[in-house]
């Protein structure tokens, strides 16, 4: 026994301590990912039936793939926009988040107390009340609408009219309409980001500044030559956050069509090939974008 | 030279102008939404039709705060949801501390390779692996180890067992926000320890851990919060007990067969949202100092 211990190298033990402290994810990542995540493979190509000690499958083969590609109503309409709806928000979740980061990272008055007001939102986004919200909304506008446009926001629609009759562009005014309607949406989702923008800023020193303002560097020269470059890698994980959180947002319509069809309407199998298509999806634009920003990053440098 | 200094005056004063109105209407988009629901919950269904009431109520009632709190069945829901959240963030918070401090502190064969996959679990939509999951515990039987399986859905269970493993709701990005921290201190303070003779766990518990006390926090309220505003793992794992997330899912469809009428809900609906946040904003308003300087100070950053 002894003879074995002293067997183990002081490495090999710092390997073992290593992986005595990581082995919880381990485990939890085979049982209740890796098994999960294959099986919602084998899924998509059965029929699924619950019987009361547990289920059956029934190979289908790529019907459910079929189903959904061209048979469901709603799918490909709810693929499309979801896709719109996030290149259109994610750029702008970020240029906010960028710009109030910056903002919040000066030094004015009730600064703390905008700083409280800004991160509200991480800690009020629950998926319940706002689900209860927009029941509200729906209903206030189908019961009485005079009053649920008072109550609502930004619901300009006597503006519209008025630059309609202007003779303006329709498409125009209704992009600039919907990204007004979308702003407080935009705000909300943007207190992670500006939380890791925010922090990013903080965590540069500020003898570089020192140093570049007594070589005659403007504020505007030390914003893009320092700053920007030292939380570019910030920025990036901020980017793939918004991403990876839009696309898995509960108020995002897909996501929502495959809750809808898993509990009610066509079964496992076909949520499963959903949520399989759409996890490609993801994957590729994570790819395509992490590579432009690792390019864009070397250039940089 | 002396008007350039007074252009720049002027062009700080617009700088600092333009920052007090972006500051305070973006405050005002932020807020809008809570100061409509307080006002409108103290209001009587009389009121929301008025046009001559702006803000403040005419008729000031607790009604429905009463009627919330009795379609909610408030006081289970909301000490059966603290437990939860109290137990699986804590749990959440010890497994992800030991598992970012190995990330950070001890480097071996495919340990870049399991924290690769940390990071897959984050971006990987729960929605994709709900199904299994689901099934997996409503049949329990650890790959067939326990016959036929035992029915896990509604008990903590199926929260402590992905807390403790570092798979819960965004352990993920605890995993990573730990192991960052913990990579940001000197490794001196270790190697001091280990020439004195601690052992590994020893030094992680009596130096690591007190010096981590601030990325501890943050983590530990993230997780709070979220556990408390999560509706999905929720709807999965506890239907059909008290659950405060649950009660206010279910609560436009039993406020329509109780009462009816829109407007009424509507109130209803106002003052059951106070209730369901108003133990989160009081946690805020609390530690929010907290909060944001440990934030700052913590290495969310590399």
């Amino acid at each position: 026994m002894k003879h074995k211990r002293r067997f183990l190298t002081m490495k090999g033990r710092k390997y073992l301590t290593g992986f005595m402290f990581v082995s919880p994810f381990v485990i939890g990542f085979i049982c209740f990912f890796l098994y999960p995540f294959i099986q919602s493979i084998v899924f998509s190509f059965n029929q699924l039936e619950i019987t009361s000690t547990g289920y059956v499958l029934h190979y289908v083969g790529f019907a459910n793939y079929h189903n959904l590609l061209f048979v469901h109503p709603n799918f490909r309409i709810a693929y499309v926009d979801t896709l719109i709806q996030m290149l259109s928000r994610v750029p702008a979740i970020l240029i906010f988040s960028f710009f109030a980061a910056n903002m919040l990272n000066q030094k004015f008055r009730g600064r703390t107390l905008a700083r409280v007001v800004f991160f509200l939102p991480v800690i009020m986004g629950a998926q319940a009340v706002l689900a209860l919200q927009s029941t509200d909304h729906m209903q206030k506008a189908m019961s009485y609408s005079k009053i649920g446009a008072e109550l609502g926001m930004f619901s300009g629609s006597e503006l519209r009219n008025y630059l309609l009759e202007l003779q303006l562009p329709e498409g125009l005014l209704n992009y600039v309409f919907n990204a007004a309607d979308s702003v407080p949406q935009i705000i909300n989702s943007s207190g992670i980001p500006i939380l890791i923008i925010l922090a990013a800023l903080q965590s540069i020193p500020s003898s570089i500044f020192e140093a570049a303002s007594i070589e005659g560097a403007t504020r505007w020269e030390c914003f893009w030559k320092i700053t920007f470059p030292m939380i570019l890698p910030m920025i990036m994980a901020s980017v793939v956050y918004t991403i990876v959180e839009s696309f898995t947002s509960p108020y995002n319509q897909l996501v929502n069509l495959i809750k809808t069809t898993t509990w009610q309407g066509s079964g496992f199998g076909v949520s499963a090939a959903m949520s399989w298509f759409y996890f490609m999806t993801i994957a590729v634009v994570l790819a395509v974008v992490m590579c432009i920003m690792s390019k864009s990053s070397q250039s940089q440098s | 030279m002396r008007k350039h200094v007074r252009l720049s005056k002027v062009l700080a004063g617009c700088g600092s102008l333009f920052r007090t109105v972006m500051i305070v209407g973006i405050g005002f988009v932020i807020l809008y939404p809570l100061l409509v629901q307080i006002s409108s919950a103290f209001m009587a269904p009389g009121d929301l039709n008025d046009p001559t009431v702006h803000w403040i109520p005419k008729h000031t009632t607790l009604d429905n705060f009463g009627k919330a709190v009795e379609v909610l069945k408030y006081d289970r829901a909301v000490r059966n949801t603290l437990l939860l959240s109290l137990t699986v963030s804590l749990v959440q918070l010890i497994s992800c501390t030991f598992i970012g401090y190995g990330f950070a502190r001890y480097k071996f064969p495919g340990s870049r390779l399991l924290f690769g996959l940390v990071l897959l679990t984050l971006i990987v939509p729960p929605q994709m692996i709900m199904v299994p999951l689901f099934l997996n515990f409503r049949f329990f039987n650890l790959f067939g180890l326990l016959g036929n399986g035992i029915n896990l859905l509604g008990s903590f269970w199926p929260y402590l067992m992905m807390g403790i493993t570092g798979t819960g709701i965004k352990n993920a990005l605890f995993i990573y926000i730990t192991r960052q921290y913990f990579a940001g201190m000197s490794e001196s303070l270790e190697e001091a320890a280990y020439i004195d003779g601690a052992g590994s766990i020893r030094t992680f518990f009596k130096v690591m851990l007190p010096n981590a006390v601030p990325v501890l926090v943050v983590v530990f309220l993230f997780s709070f919060v979220w556990v408390w505003n999560d509706m999905f793992y929720a709807q999965m794992f506890l239907t059909g007990t008290d659950n405060l997330a649950l009660a206010i899912a279910d609560l436009p469809l039993l406020t329509r067969y109780l009462y009816g009428d829109h407007e009424r809900n509507t109130l209803i609906h106002n003052a059951a949202t106070l209730l369901y946040i108003a133990p989160m904003l009081l946690l805020y308003t609390v530690l929010q100092r907290f909060f944001i300087e440990s934030v700052e100070k913590t290495g969310l950053v590399g």
